[in-house]
């Protein structure tokens, strides 16, 4: 089944209880940080922190990913290579700006993937899309591995390399957000949205993860444990839709048995879109526990 | 033969000591049953026409026959902005008197400086609920006192002025406003606490009862809280306390996500109860978590039209907010938390003062904390029969208060225990805790970040929360999930000399502090 990835929780790799806890706010998925939130002095020990974690505490029910310091870096290569060997299997690359950015990176995995004696292509990768320039080339980054398995958003370096601020309603990312959605959906990996950094602007929280979910984005990266309730929330079909979704499925399901080729239901012919859509509402469903 | 005898939960307490007398044993908490009749005071006689205004707190001292080997009262609505117990204990040494006995409601941070009395002699008996900050460290470290202090509840202190076990020669009464014929109320002034609840039995039980306060108002001072007929003289200082260590403005509800969470599964677990209906009662201490609580059962009192009859204890902002709804029809106030609540009570008539007695007296008729349905406590250290600690930290060190914790526990149809199961890489259960206020046998569930624990007797509520799938798992679980995370603490390493006794709120022994390496 299609992994639920509604919320991406960031946690600071420098912060033990944070690294301890993290999981008992239910995030669909954490994201350990070794790039912003690390100061220089701190990459080392963060790095070593986070490899102990990976190694001696169970996250069972939450996908980890580590946002690693970028490749050029004088960490990023060694951030990689410390927690693939600790057991880490996903990797949020930032600044990936180029389907080249990602090719390195599949190059360097591959490679610790060797030299650890696991399969290739275990460790997985979600590109972190944050400038102009990632977001026009987003169509290559998203195809640029077969270990993709989502671009995600980050809209604060954006606004700031196309000259505008972040604004409330959020207009000047309105194109980019639309565009990686476009690539990640005809790649058929996720698309992650950005973080809504004003933690005490709940409502205006709100709103831009709504239109997340309109825009068709699979989730929202998140920095506070306060924001996963209301993500999860409104990334929660409705009751219609989730009957809709079932119908759909026991359809198909019904069709199959009987070895038709043509499915159709309340008249209305159902194709492979509609299908992909009724399992994502019914992964969906699953994972707010309406079903 | 040994002086020392097994209690009712198993913990080892001496039967006598020296300076204290003989100790009862706690065996239940509800198996003791008190005999006698209550203490009283003197007879005075008052002449008509003279005011009670006396020049300073010396010649109280002096009027009042101070002297070697008496007990003397503070309350502690003026938490850590109290000047007055310092004030006094300094006055007692340089008159010379030595062996004092201080009944305080609590002590905090700002009576460090008691510690230097206590070694000169001048301090030899501390009753309290609590201890915070160097005093509580020094009295559990090192052994400057020759007995040990005695911790006792919010219901358990007025019990023992009652029933004359701790007689109080002189109540010192810090008083936000007094008129010169010793009215005082706590709504006006600089240093304006809210509620005396904790003064009042000890200006009904004390023999002299002496009221200090910075700002004199015209007689009468009302709205009164501890009436002209039970104070012998009034001194008026400069300044009795410091307003900032007072009150804050107002209690807002916590944005510690953990704290939330924990207040979020507790309110599942009480709706799941089935307690929230029309009536229903409610009390919280006053941690983050346990206000949090709070904020959730209004959404749901204001989604199913619920009114609760009262809140009780210590009064927030967020509860005046609550009444002011109409989400309660009154709130029984012992102690005001913040200006919000000091307003309140001054202003709105069903929000009704408490004295200490009132809220949570065993022995007297009928106190408060029987009548409440639902009762959320803090923990810092829960062990696998229940039985609850608040008073010493991980080191041994007694760092915080007895308070309502046991009355309320043992009082409430519903008591809930909402902590966070590791505070940094400490686990909140353990096997045995460092010391017991509060006997498992009442409390009926604790709530963590990570599943909650049903105590076995409450078979009942158990089946209600395994049916509402809330996460339930037996205690011994939360503390395997713990030690597996952060491993299992070394056990604190005392020895056997006894800093202090934790009395239950009946006046038996239920745990001994012991002296911290």
């Amino acid at each position: 089944m299609k992994k639920l990835r509604r919320t991406m929780l960031f946690v600071p790799a420098n912060n033990p209880n944070m690294i301890m806890n993290a999981p008992v706010f239910k995030p669909d998925c954490i994201i350990f940080d070794l790039e912003d939130a690390i100061s220089l002095k701190e990459k080392d020990s963060a790095r070593d922190l986070l490899v102990e974690a990976l190694k001696t505490f169970e996250y069972c029910n939450c996908e980890i990913f580590a946002r690693v310091n970028p490749l050029y870096t004088p960490f990023g290569k060694d951030d990689v290579r410390e927690l693939v060997k600790a057991g880490l299997r996903n990797v949020r690359l930032p600044m990936s700006e180029t389907d080249e950015d990602i090719k390195n990176l599949d190059v360097l995995l591959t490679e610790i993937e060797k030299d650890l004696g696991i399969d290739r292509g275990t460790v997985k990768i979600l590109g972190a899309i944050e400038t102009a320039k990632g977001v026009i080339n987003a169509e290559k980054i998203a195809v640029a591995s077969s270990r993709m398995l989502g671009i995600s958003f980050g809209a604060e370096d954006f606004t700031r390399t196309i000259g505008s601020e972040r604004s409330r309603e959020g207009e000047e990312l309105f194109v980019a957000r639309c565009k990686i959605v476009l690539a990640a959906a005809a790649a058929g990996i996720d698309a992650i949205d950005t973080v809504y950094a004003d933690i005490e602007d709940e409502e205006g929280f709100e709103r831009e993860a709504q239109s997340a979910r309109k825009l068709g984005f699979a989730g929202k990266s998140v920095i506070h444990p306060r924001q996963i309730g209301v993500v999860h929330s409104i990334f929660t079909p409705s009751k219609e839709e989730v009957y809709r979704a079932l119908r759909v499925i026991s359809a198909i399901q019904e069709a199959e048995a009987k070895g038709l080729g043509v499915i159709a239901l309340d008249g209305k012919m159902i194709d492979g879109p509609i299908v992909d859509k009724a399992e994502r509402i019914v992964t969906l469903a699953k994972g707010a526990g309406l079903l | 033969m040994s002086n020392m005898i097994k209690n009712a939960i198993n913990r080892e307490i001496p039967k006598y000591i020296e300076g204290i007398g003989e100790l009862k044993a706690f065996g239940g908490a509800f198996a003791y049953n008190p005999e006698g009749k209550k203490a009283a005071t003197k007879i005075p006689k008052t002449f008509t026409g003279k005011n009670k205004i006396i020049e300073n707190i010396k010649t109280s001292l002096e009027l009042c026959g101070i002297k070697n080997g008496m007990t003397i009262s503070f309350h502690h609505h003026f938490r850590n902005g109290d000047y007055l117990v310092n004030m006094v204990v300094e006055e007692i040494d340089k008159m010379g008197i030595r062996d004092i006995t201080l009944a305080a409601s609590s002590l905090q941070s700002i009576h460090a400086p008691l510690i230097d009395y206590i070694k000169k002699g001048v301090i030899t008996g501390i009753q309290t609920s609590g201890i915070r900050g160097k005093l509580g460290e020094v009295v559990s470290r090192e052994k400057i006192l020759d007995k040990p202090i005695i911790i006792r509840s919010h219901g358990g202190r007025p019990r023992a002025i009652e029933s004359g076990e701790t007689k109080i020669d002189i109540a010192f009464i810090a008083a936000p406003a007094a008129d010169a014929y010793g009215n005082v109320n706590g709504v006006e002034g600089p240093t304006a606490c809210g509620a005396m609840g904790y003064a009042m039995t000890d200006a009904e039980y004390a023999d002299k009862v002496v009221v200090v306060t910075d700002y004199l108002v015209p007689y009468p001072a009302c709205p009164i809280s501890i009436t002209q007929t039970l104070v012998d003289y009034v001194v008026v200082v400069d300044e009795i306390g410091n307003p900032k260590g007072i009150v804050s403005d107002a209690t807002r509800i916590t944005k510690n996500p953990m704290e939330l969470l924990i207040a979020q599964k507790a309110s599942e677990a009480i709706i799941t109860s089935g307690l929230i209906r029309e009536g229903f009662s409610f009390q919280a201490g006053s941690g983050g978590a346990s206000l949090g609580v709070a904020h959730f059962l209004r959404q749901k009192m204001r989604q199913e039209g619920i009114t609760g009859s009262f809140a009780a204890g210590g009064i927030t902002g967020y509860l005046v907010d609550m009444l002011e709804e109409g989400l309660f029809k009154s709130l029984l106030d012992v102690q005001c938390f913040d200006l919000k609540a000091i307003e309140s009570i001054k202003n709105n008539p069903n929000h009704m003062e408490m004295s200490a007695s009132f809220y949570a007296n065993p022995h007297n008729k009928g106190c408060v904390a029987n009548q409440l349905d639902i009762m959320v406590l803090s923990a810092t250290e829960i062990d696998l029969d229940f039985n609850v600690n608040v008073i010493t930290g991980s080191n041994g060190i007694v760092m915080g208060a007895s308070g309502g914790h046991s009355d309320t526990a043992a009082g409430s149809k519903l008591s809930i225990v909402v902590a966070p199961l590791l505070r940094g890489r400490l686990p909140i259960v353990v096997d045995e805790a460092t010391n017991v206020i509060t006997p498992g046998e009442t409390i009926d569930a604790v709530i963590t970040e990570r599943g909650i624990a049903v105590n076995p007797k409450r078979k009942d509520l158990l089946d209600l929360f395994k049916d509402a799938k809330l996460g339930v798992m037996s205690i011994y679980d939360l503390k395997e999930i713990a030690e597996k995370l952060v491993g299992k603490p070394r056990k604190i390493e005392t020895t056997d000399e006894i800093v202090g006794l934790i009395e239950y709120r009946d006046g038996t022994i239920i745990d001994t502090i012991r002296r911290a390496k």
